[in-house]
């Protein structure tokens, strides 16, 4: 039960961030992205703000076996570089610097009751239920 | 290159406040706030199904909730066209799925681990995006 609210104000908390540094907002997102014209080097600094925090958190947790509310820690499974990796972040990018939206912006900014925002994130939802579809064909065979 | 519409404050305190849902989110339920992981695995895996559900719930809350409380509007414009912005929608789902993360994923938690992959993903999809808004003009 503790687990669920814990899940429920992580989101909350990160849409806060969102709005305060308007990460929400994809002309805001296009300005970082426009790197080589008006250049608004705000994402950084989001990144910098983020990082500066949770780093230091995941190196005092590195040794730890429990977390406070569930099992165990979830720990990324992967470690080598592979294709996936490179393909599927390059498409990501391409995407993303073509409206200036990525997954967290996207849904937090359902809050705003924009058609194109929900229109986007149904999107997001076809491009990972294809890829799921996809996936699961090729494990098939 | 012109700098303009620079928010260096509001952009690390927003910055500051999502590093706090991230460990919060990580000392408590031992999980990595990556936003494109956290909606795949809600749609496709039965695995903590209701936790991803609420943090989603809890993302789209933040902005009403900011609003709600500062009575601050927030700036948000979308200029691209409808068919620009499914097309967009699908690369990004697409692209995360195959790479593991987006920008919260990659780009916060997995910079904040020290991790190579996830460094080396933020480097080719900041390029990556950085050539697509340079090719729009």
């Amino acid at each position: 039960m503790v687990s669920k609210i814990v899940s429920c104000i992580s989101g909350i908390i990160f849409g806060v961030g969102l709005s305060v540094s308007n990460m929400i907002n994809p002309e805001k997102v296009l300005g970082f992205l426009d790197l080589f014209g008006q250049w608004d080097p705000s994402l950084i600094f989001v990144m910098m703000g983020a990082i500066i925090i949770s780093a230091p958190i995941f190196f005092l947790f590195r040794n730890k076996n429990r977390p406070l509310f569930a099992d165990n820690f979830a720990k990324p499974t992967l470690k080598s570089v592979d294709k996936n990796l490179i393909i599927g972040s390059a498409t990501f990018g391409i995407g993303w610097g073509m409206v200036g939206f990525c997954p967290g912006p996207a849904i937090s900014s359902l809050a705003l009751l924009n058609t194109y925002s929900l229109f986007f994130v149904l999107s997001l939802l076809g491009g990972f239920l294809l890829t799921e579809l996809v996936n699961r064909i090729i494990i098939r065979r | 290159m012109n700098i303009v519409n620079f928010t260096p404050q509001s952009a690390f305190l927003g910055g500051i406040i999502i590093g706090f849902a991230v460990i919060i989110f990580f000392i408590g339920n031992g999980r990595l706030a990556g936003v494109s992981g956290i909606v795949n695995a809600a749609l496709v895996s039965k695995q903590n199904r209701t936790d991803n559900f609420l943090f989603i719930i809890g993302l789209v809350l933040g902005p009403i909730f900011y609003v709600f409380f500062t009575k601050i509007d927030i700036p948000f414009l979308i200029t691209s066209s409808l068919p620009i912005i499914i097309i967009a929608g699908f690369l990004v789902g697409i692209g995360t799925k195959i790479g593991r993360g987006c920008t919260s994923g990659h780009g916060i938690c997995g910079i904040s681990l020290l991790s190579v992959r996830s460094i080396i993903a933020t480097i080719i999809f900041m390029i990556t995006a950085i050539i697509t808004v340079k090719l729009n003009g």
